[in-house]
């Protein structure tokens, strides 16, 4: 793929809307103990967003059928799935491919160079984007892993299948 | 030889401790205000980050080098001062200045501490580096990325102190610490409110047709085929259509990055005491990525092996990468 822009973008077939709304339900639970756990270990990560912990994020894994909704508001945490047609409106909207955006949370892949790629796209308040981009960089460590861990032997074994699913495609890696 | 040290960006704590494990020799870092150049929202240390910083720096025998970098406005200079303090209690390495009233109060309040002439003082003569030497006691220069790699070695030849060139990243040649165009459009202020393209200004709108235009301060600075790279929202890389050239062109500059990975023997041997990596503004995978990859090469360089160098060009803005005014005036 050259980018973002003729990547294969997720169109739902008949059947898959209703199973997608299903999944987002049986998820939600998920996401919020999520969120709960890495705002709770990583503190100076809300700290760090500032005057954006009040912005809304439309986090969009372009192949995929949900999309993820985020307030980091550390009084009133949100993070939630919701099904293409029924995504809310958002201050910020960052979309690209799953592992890309899985890849930059956990400071894997330079965002920059994602954008030059045109890898990922940004809309809507930049500044907030900007600003949640450099909070996440300087947190140590993987996310990912530290979300997977916290589902155990189970979780484990879904980042690494996700990891082998998703060959390093992205551009923006070091070529070192 | 020259000691060919390697200076390497941080814009968190996280970065500089990446910065530091990737073999920097020297870290260069800002708070969390105007006194820097990369006053952009999330990014810098606070007083406490910077102090636990220097302790991780100097623990594994890396400097840190804090950019008090933009020209305070007149009457308000109080942020710069206390910036200055706090920098020099905190045992900072050296501070990188461009104002002579903030290297003036250093000179005067902290003497002895080392002082970094940096671009944005954009000192591209001997006459003019040597006032900043003999006035403020400045130890070295960060030269504009004007000047060839001829000119640079006859510029080492007339000046008391060392010189630090950028070698990779940012290739923005417009007459640094004098360029106002980012405040024509967003009242704000490159040189003194430390940010170009603030991202409170920046728009992008994705077209039907998968193209992408960038907006800064409501104007469209360029607009990018789905087929294209695309480049920082600044103006000086932004594309203009004119009388004489409708379709729109790159008016001042393009979106490239500098890359003299190439070129490091030619420096070295030209007295170029410094190697400058821009990108505070970056993330730890860049930093990694970059500063990792030039260690090998200054390392190879000084064991008297040929430079391996990694391919940086996925990096690098617009993905294109030039050896700028060092290699030839005429690079574009």
């Amino acid at each position: 793929m050259s980018n973002i822009a003729d990547a294969m973008l997720f169109v739902p077939r008949r059947g898959e809307a209703v199973a997608s709304r299903l999944a987002c339900l049986l998820v939600q639970p998920l996401l919020a103990r999520i969120i709960g756990s890495i705002a709770g270990r990583h503190p100076s990560l809300l700290a760090r967003l500032g005057p954006h912990q009040a912005t809304s994020f439309l986090i969009d894994p372009i192949e995929l059928p949900f999309m993820f909704y985020l307030r980091p508001d550390p009084q009133a945490l949100v993070l939630r799935a919701f099904p293409r047609d029924r995504a809310p409106r958002a201050g910020a909207v960052i979309r690209g491919r799953f592992m890309l955006l899985l890849e930059m949370i956990d400071s894997e892949v330079d965002g920059d160079a994602a954008f030059f790629s045109r890898d990922l796209e940004v809309s809507g308040e930049t500044e907030a984007v900007v600003q949640l981009r450099n909070a996440l960089d300087d947190i140590d460590g993987s996310i990912a892993e530290e979300i997977a861990e916290m589902f155990g032997v189970p979780g484990r074994a879904v980042l690494t299948q996700l990891r082998k699913a998703y060959p390093s495609e992205v551009k923006g890696h070091t070529a070192s | 030889m020259s000691l060919a040290e390697l200076i390497c960006p941080a814009g968190t704590p996280a970065a500089l401790r990446t910065a530091v494990d990737a073999g920097a020799d020297a870290v260069y870092c800002g708070f969390q205000n105007a006194t820097n150049a990369r006053n952009f929202p999330g990014l810098n240390f606070t007083p406490q980050e910077l102090r636990e910083s220097v302790a991780y720096a100097h623990a594994r025998n890396a400097k840190v080098l804090l950019a008090l970098n933009t020209y305070p406005p007149a009457g308000k200079t109080d942020l710069w001062w206390q910036a200055a303090d706090i920098g020099a209690g905190l045992g900072v390495d050296a501070f990188i200045i461009a104002d002579m009233g903030v290297a003036h109060y250093l000179a005067q309040n902290h003497p002895g501490i080392r002082l970094h002439l940096s671009v944005q003082a954009a000192a591209s003569s001997p006459e003019a580096i040597r006032y900043y030497c003999q006035h403020f006691g400045v130890k070295r220069v960060v030269l504009p990325r004007i000047l060839t790699i001829p000119e640079i070695r006859e510029i080492r030849k007339e000046i008391p102190c060392e010189i630090e060139t950028f070698i990779f990243g940012n290739h923005g040649l417009m007459v640094e610490g004098r360029c106002s165009l980012t405040s024509y459009l967003t009242g704000k202020s490159t040189n003194m409110d430390g940010v170009c393209s603030p991202a409170a200004d920046v728009e992008y709108k994705r077209h039907e047709d998968g193209s992408m235009s960038s907006q800064l301060g409501g104007f469209t600075i360029d607009c990018f085929r789905c087929d294209e790279k695309a480049g920082y929202p600044t103006i000086c890389k932004g594309r203009y259509a004119a009388p004489h050239r409708r379709e729109g062109y790159y008016a001042f500059e393009e979106p490239v990055s500098l890359n003299l990975s190439r070129l490091l023997p030619e420096l070295i041997d030209a007295g170029v005491h410094a190697f400058k990596i821009e990108g505070r503004q970056r993330s730890k995978s860049y930093v990694r990525g970059v500063v990792s990859a030039f260690r090998r090469a200054v390392d190879d360089i000084r064991a008297g092996r040929p430079a391996n160098m990694a391919d940086l060009v996925a990096l690098t803005e617009g993905q294109k990468q030039t050896h700028g005014a060092f290699e030839t005036k005429k690079w574009r």
